[in-house]
């Protein structure tokens, strides 16, 4: 019987009995009050569509200028991967390393880990190595920081705006729009769901 | 309400990364999930001393992040050196006094808050407290979640350095701050993931027997 498996709190480790939720729902633990699973419409769908669209967003948010700022006629644009460059021979090597993890690669490796666990499972079977990926996501999650990001963007534009006039990029409204798309598939992303579906296709 | 079971004491783990309850000795070495292949735990293994050890280690760093400086400006109009406390003073008397709050809050109350709720975590672990464990648990929730902003002055020093590369008008050179102040960011991220939440509530299951 599906509605009564027995889960482990993640965070407190009481057992307690699942029990089926109305769409959109999602269920606490009785003790510590920690999310244990929610029950969201369309997740499966919903996630590999926002990943899709987060792909694209993200593309674009590293190939293009984030800010350029304005002196004299002159126009200094930085793209993210400047940003790093910059900092690596200004011999921060320890700091350009930290924004290129959290900013560029953890981003980059769970938008790919997703679209291997999703892709090929709506196409009716589980990728190989599909429990290292698995692994690999749930490993990444705390270092992608997207949306702090982007509010030090905002912030160093605004202290930048005393010295020369700053033109925000395209990559700019891009982050915008990744923090929105990151957030949703936090928010739809269903680790449960997935497995059941993998499991199904053995 | 009959009495709280957990997993462990029922001889059952549950994975840490899929969720999984599988059958297994609370005390092996070796044992993996049959669903994801994690390494399986009861508790995470040495929790409390690997938090301590990330902690204290987090906290020295916390000095030097805050004494030296983030940024050296030089400009026409002399040379100066701005740490975090500066920074966030130079916001609030030029006006932008939101961004002044931002950046204290993200970057001194928030690292401040994460060592000094994690402190309190590992003391009262230790302690055995029975005291508000629904109320420790939404500490560290909180922490999990908030933690993660204190990056953000990492971020304003790598922009602003590349953005600002006219010799003629301003040098802007990263200071050794930043570079304290990234490693208390990951060493606090580090010390949330190993504390083991699980230890709050296990006093209370001892009491029953």
């Amino acid at each position: 019987m599906a509605g009564s498996q027995l889960i482990a709190c993640h965070e407190c480790d009481l057992m307690q009995r699942e029990v089926p939720l109305p769409r959109g729902g999602v269920a606490f633990c009785g003790r510590c009050g920690a999310e244990l699973y929610r029950s969201h419409p369309d997740s499966f769908e919903r996630t590999l569509a926002f990943t899709v669209a987060a792909i694209f967003l993200f593309a674009i948010a590293n190939a293009f200028p984030i800010v350029g700022v304005k002196l004299q006629g002159q126009v200094i644009q930085t793209t993210l991967f400047d940003t790093v460059r910059t900092l690596y021979s200004e011999d921060m090597k320890s700091v350009a390393v930290l924004v290129f993890v959290t900013a560029m690669l953890m981003p980059a490796i769970k938008l790919f880990a997703l679209t291997y666990l999703y892709l090929p499972l709506r196409l009716g079977r589980a990728a190989p190595h599909f429990a290292l990926v698995f692994r690999m996501l749930r490993a990444v999650h705390p270092w992608s920081m997207v949306e702090v990001f982007l509010l030090g963007i905002l912030v160093s534009v605004i202290k930048l705006e005393n010295l020369a006039s700053v033109v925000p990029g395209i990559a700019l409204w891009s982050f915008g729009a990744l923090m929105l798309l990151m957030a949703a598939l936090a928010a739809v992303f269903d680790p449960r769901g997935l497995w059941t579906r993998m499991e199904a296709t053995r | 309400m009959t009495a709280p079971v957990t997993a462990a004491s029922l001889g059952l783990l549950g994975c840490h990364v899929c969720g999984q309850l599988s059958r297994g000795a609370a005390h092996s070495h070796d044992a993996c999930c049959p669903r994801c292949g994690a390494p399986l735990h009861s508790r995470k293994p040495d929790s409390i001393a690997r938090t301590w050890a990330l902690l204290i280690a987090a906290m020295i760093l916390y000095i030097p992040a805050n004494l030296l400086p983030m940024m050296y400006t030089s400009s026409l109009f002399g040379s100066q050196a701005d740490t975090i406390m500066s920074g966030v003073v130079y916001f609030w008397t030029s006006g932008s006094w939101y961004l002044a709050l931002i950046i204290f809050f993200a970057s001194i109350l928030v690292p401040l808050l994460k060592m000094a709720v994690l402190l309190f975590l590992l003391v009262s672990v230790q302690m055995r407290s029975h005291w508000q464990p629904v109320q420790r648990a939404r500490l560290y929730r909180l922490v999990e979640v908030i933690g993660r902003w204190s990056m953000l002055d990492v971020y304003v020093v790598a922009m602003i350095v590349s953005l600002v590369q006219l010799k003629a008008l301003a040098t802007i050179l990263p200071g050794p701050g930043a570079m304290a102040f990234g490693a208390v960011v990951v060493l606090t991220i580090f010390a949330a993931m190993a504390f083991d939440p699980r230890l709050i509530w296990d006093p209370l299951e001892e009491e029953r027997g």
